[in-house]
Parts: C-alpha cells; sequence; structure tokens
C-alpha cells in the first residue's frame, strides 16, 4: 500500500481567535492533519478535527428538502435569489479572508444590498465609541514587551484568547518586562472567572454596573471627590487604589471585552473606557485594546472601512454607501422584516441572533457559504460548502490590533469544495450574466 | 441553607442575571460540529454561584429552566467553577442562550446579550431541547 509522508508545517497561523497567534506546528499525512503543536485546546481541536461535520457537496431545496447538485446550478439558483431580492442582506464574513470580504461588497454593490459583519453583534459599540472619543492604542508587541500593569475588563482570555496571556501580556517575555513579577494584573469582571484568578487585584463589578465603576475611576484619576461609599458593588477605596495603580505604571494596557459592549449602555460603556485611558495618559502612558473575537472580524472593519467608508452596517441600496447602526444593521433590518433574502457568509445566525430577528430569517431565502453543517446551512434554500481559511485555504486577515496577517494553507479541501473567494467570484460571474440591477 | 434543607423547602424559582459568553468547552466543541453531543453537552447549560444552586435546591446537572420577558429554555444546571457570582447565571453563546434576549439594539444594532434579568427554575422533569427543536421554536 502507498504511503504518504508525513509533512510538519512552521508557522502555521491560528485561525479561531482574533489573537493570531502564528507559531503552530502542523503535523499532516495527506489531508489528515496529525497534531498542531504551540496551539490551545481550540487551535487542536480546530486544526485535528477539521472534517468533523463538513458539508461536501453544494444543495439547493427541492420539495422541501436541501438535495445535492452541481456547483454551477447552485451558483444559478444564488445568483437569482440575490438578483431578485430588493434588500438583500450579506452577512457574516468575519471567518473568512479579507480577498473574501472584497468580493462580497464587490457582490452587494452589484445587487444592491446591505453588508453587515459579526461586528454589529460583537464590538460594534466599540467601533461607535472610537468614532466619539479616539483611541489610544498600540500593538500587542508593545504590550509585551512594555506593559508592567495590564487591565482586563469584562472579557475572559483565559476561555476566550487561550494564550493572549502567554504571547502579549503577563505570562509573555518582553524586552523590559521579562516574567509576571514584572507585571501586575487587575481583572474587573461580574464574575470571578479563571482569567481573575490569575489576577493581582480582581474588581467584582455589579452586572450593568460598568459605566459607572468606568466614571467613578474617571473622577478618581481627574483628582475630584466621588460622593459615594460604593460604586457599582464596589468600595470607594479600591476604586481610588486601582485609580492609583492605573496612574503610577509606567505602560499601562487596558484590553476589554463584551462585558462592555453587550450590556446595558453599550457605546457609552466604551466611550467611558476609551475616555479612561485618555485621561490617563495625560499622567503616564496608557493604551486599550478591544479583545476582538473571531479570527478576522478586524479584517471585515479594515476592508468594509477601506472600500465604503464605513466599518460595518453598510447600505449600499441607493448606489452610495449609508451607514446608521440601528437601521442598516443585521439584526435591526430582520427583526423589522425588511429584508427579503440572504447570504451567510461563515457564521450562523439562526443559532446566535435572538428569536425575533430569526423568525425572519427563517421565512426568506438563505443562501449559505459554509465549511461546516450549522442551524443556519440547515435552514437555507442554497448551501455551497467552503474551504476552511487557515487550514485549507490561505488568505489575509487582521490581527486583535490591527496587524494584518497571513493564514495559509495547510491541506487540500475535500474534493470539490471551493475557497469563499472562488465561490464569491463565481457568483459576481453569474450575476453580472443575469444581468445586475446596477 | 444546607441543600437538603432547601431542596424539602422547596424553593423553586430564584431571580438572576444572564450573562451568556464564551466558554473553552463550547468552542472546541464547535469545531466538532454544531450537531454533535460534545457542543450541546457544553452549551445548553447554564453556570450558577455554588450557594444559588444551594438555594435553589437543584442538584449539579439537574434540567432547569430559565425565563426573561424574551422567552425561556430548558438548560442543564452546573454548579460554576467560575464563583463566586451570586446571582448572576452565564450560559455559553449558542441557540439556547439566545432564546432568551430580545432585538432592541438602542442604535447600535448590538442587542443586549449579557445582563438581561431571569428567573430559575427547577425542571427536573422537564427535556433539554436539540438544536432542530429550537430552530422550531424560533420560526413560531
Amino acid at each position: 500500500m502507498r504511503t504518504t509522508p508525513k509533512t510538519t508545517l512552521q508557522d502555521v497561523l491560528c485561525t479561531f481567535c482574533a489573537s493570531g497567534c502564528d507559531n503552530l506546528e502542523i503535523t499532516y499525512e495527506g489531508r489528515v492533519i496529525d497534531s498542531a503543536r504551540n496551539g490551545c485546546a481550540i487551535s487542536v481541536s480546530r486544526f485535528t478535527t477539521a472534517d468533523r461535520s463538513r458539508l461536501l457537496k453544494p444543495l439547493v431545496r427541492k420539495g422541501g428538502k436541501l438535495r445535492p447538485t452541481t456547483f454551477a446550478r447552485a451558483i444559478d439558483r444564488a445568483a437569482r435569489i440575490l438578483n431578485r431580492a430588493k434588500y438583500p442582506l450579506l452577512y457574516g464574513w468575519s471567518q473568512t479572508s479579507c480577498e473574501a470580504i472584497s468580493k462580497g461588497i464587490e457582490l452587494t454593490e452589484l445587487v444592491g444590498g446591505l453588508i453587515d459583519n459579526t461586528t454589529t453583534s460583537c464590538h460594534g459599540p466599540t467601533i461607535l465609541g472610537v468614532q466619539d472619543a479616539g483611541e489610544a492604542t498600540c500593538t500587542l508587541g508593545e504590550v509585551r514587551h512594555s506593559a508592567d500593569l495590564v487591565v482586563y475588563w469584562g472579557c475572559n482570555p483565559v476561555h476566550s484568547h487561550p494564550r493572549h496571556t502567554n504571547r502579549y501580556t503577563v505570562f509573555s517575555e518582553g524586552r523590559f518586562r521579562r516574567t509576571r513579577k514584572d507585571r501586575k494584573l487587575i481583572v474587573v469582571d461580574v464574575r470571578k472567572t479563571d482569567t481573575a484568578k490569575l489576577a493581582d487585584r480582581f474588581i467584582q463589578v455589579e452586572p450593568n454596573g460598568d459605566y459607572e465603576l468606568l466614571t467613578a475611576l474617571r473622577t478618581a484619576v481627574n483628582g475630584e471627590e466621588i460622593e459615594q461609599d460604593t460604586i457599582a458593588g464596589v468600595r470607594v477605596e479600591t476604586v481610588e487604589e486601582i485609580a492609583e495603580m492605573m496612574m503610577e505604571c509606567e505602560f499601562g494596557a487596558l484590553f476589554f471585552g463584551l462585558g462592555l459592549t453587550m450590556t446595558s449602555g453599550k457605546h457609552r460603556n466604551t466611550e467611558a473606557a476609551l475616555a479612561l485611558v485618555k485621561d490617563l495618559n495625560y499622567v503616564t502612558k496608557f493604551v486599550i485594546v478591544p479583545m476582538r473575537g473571531w479570527f478576522n472580524v478586524a479584517g471585515a472593519n479594515e476592508v468594509s472601512t477601506w472600500q465604503t467608508g464605513y466599518p460595518y452596517a453598510v447600505d449600499l441600496t441607493q448606489g452610495y454607501p449609508k451607514f446608521n447602526p440601528g437601521d442598516t444593521s443585521a439584526i435591526d433590518a430582520m427583526t423589522r422584516g425588511e429584508v427579503d433574502a440572504a447570504l451567510v457568509v461563515a457564521s450562523d445566525p439562526v443559532s446566535h441572533f435572538p428569536r425575533e430577528a430569526v423568525k425572519h430569517l427563517l421565512k426568506i431565502p438563505v443562501i449559505v457559504l459554509e465549511p461546516k453543517r450549522t442551524p443556519t446551512s440547515e435552514a437555507a434554500e442554497v448551501v455551497l460548502p467552503s474551504a476552511m481559511l487557515g487550514v485549507e485555504a490561505a488568505g489575509t486577515i487582521y490581527r486583535i490590533d490591527g496587524v494584518p496577517l497571513e493564514a495559509k494553507k495547510v491541506i487540500d479541501p475535500p474534493l470539490g469544495v471551493r475557497s469563499d473567494v472562488e465561490i464569491l467570484d463565481a457568483m459576481i460571474k453569474r450575476v453580472k450574466k443575469l444581468g445586475a440591477r446596477r | 441553607m444546607c441543600y437538603f434543607a432547601a431542596r424539602s423547602l422547596g424553593m423553586s424559582a430564584i431571580e438572576v442575571t444572564v450573562i451568556s459568553g464564551r466558554s473553552l468547552s463550547q468552542a472546541r466543541s464547535r469545531e466538532l460540529g454544531k450537531f454533535s453531543e460534545e457542543y450541546s453537552r457544553s452549551v445548553a447549560v447554564c453556570e450558577l454561584d455554588p450557594d444559588d444552586m444551594k438555594e435553589l435546591g437543584a442538584l449539579d446537572g439537574e434540567n432547569v429552566r430559565v425565563k426573561t420577558r424574551f422567552g425561556e429554555v430548558i438548560l442543564r444546571a452546573s454548579v460554576s467553577r467560575q464563583a463566586p457570582h451570586k446571582r448572576v447565571a452565564f450560559i455559553p453563546y449558542g441557540a439556547w442562550a439566545s432564546m432568551l434576549f430580545g432585538t432592541a439594539t438602542h442604535t447600535s444594532g448590538m442587542p443586549t446579550l449579557k445582563g438581561v434579568k431571569a428567573t430559575v427554575e427547577r425542571a427536573a422533569e422537564a427535556k433539554v431541547a436539540n438544536l432542530h427543536e429550537i430552530t422550531r421554536m424560533k420560526a413560531e
């Protein structure tokens, strides 16, 4: 029997979270990945179980059931759905390459639709906060080498970004901060999370109390008196001690997660965090970096901004870009029942969106580009199986801090499965041939 | 209050604030496939503070009904290992958690997926719905 020799590929980028760990060693034989060294538990699962639960053939709904078809027929059906729609939504984009996102914007312009990425239900409020308050930031490399104080606020990287503390913050070996002893860690959360257990100071804030606590910290940093005993469940003495720790550090880095964006206050919370860091820069060096979730959600914002002028929730129905979150955002447009077709790329809104939004999505024709079976692919009109970026297809992605990185192709995709770029390219050609609206 | 006393007193509902979020086991099992048993075991879970579990009188692994003003869902109760978080219930992101949240985005595009008031009650006899059933409930 002929056997394929085992191959090891070095410096592979992990395409799960947006930490951008690019030192993985992947050993594979043919199409089978044996191991993913240097990766976290999620990385190992992503690479070594790539073949589990895969979609392998294009599917179209016929007689109420999804049935296998040819690639050309699936593309034709998808193009006709998008061409016919008056207000199609093209959604997802955070788990694919920048090249695919660029194609997605071209397609949205052609069919006259709304394009939104998963930022909308992630760090959308962060972007709105940045637009209001500005952002004092830096790359993760600078944090690794220089930060002597790290704050994780409303995020739990031990679970969501498992190697973040090892590669970039308290456990990393930087040039000027070499060990854990050289750094202090503050964690602010509503639970004593596994990240909080690593902290020098853990501040347990009441749910929905972040804005109050951030404002109290700003008050303390600005030398004003806080006229209360407790703020959002935190004693004023503690608030003042934390403010002092922040002012006394040489280089502070505040990382914040969805604990600020998904709670009451949303973009006002992030604006308060950004303003706190701005205030701190009058007394020391301090930076702020959002803990972006999916590996290319930052790239979705970058590509959308350089091509349309806006980072997410972009309406292109009028022939020019319009950005008005709350109106042109995916969940709002779906809840109002305005969207009449959807193209979902590498995302699963049927699982993750609130019930009222999904109720409408399940009534309209949905086209899905996805490597694995999901509730959204099960409910689709057309399913186009795609290659897993960073495993079976190469492309560009953006890390949490806006640094672009190259995702490698490690193994071939299953026979007949194409990359998102190839599928979207074919769809654009078909839409043009059918006579695009624009 | 001791666990057996709480159970015999029948304190079957508590008020909590629900937060949804990422968990390591949810992320790992997602890669195995959303229809895998590992995924539903990791995601259809409600993590409660040990004191809240005692007060509720629920056993680790017993099913509970979580209700908000937007919807309800049956989940497997689990004693939190990331405690204390008194009166805060943690549910991993996913189809089950999304049954509990509304669509208002307050002009941000972002619905409130953390910090929603809820009640948790024991529902040992109720069954945790699978993903197909959750999709059907969402369609209704």
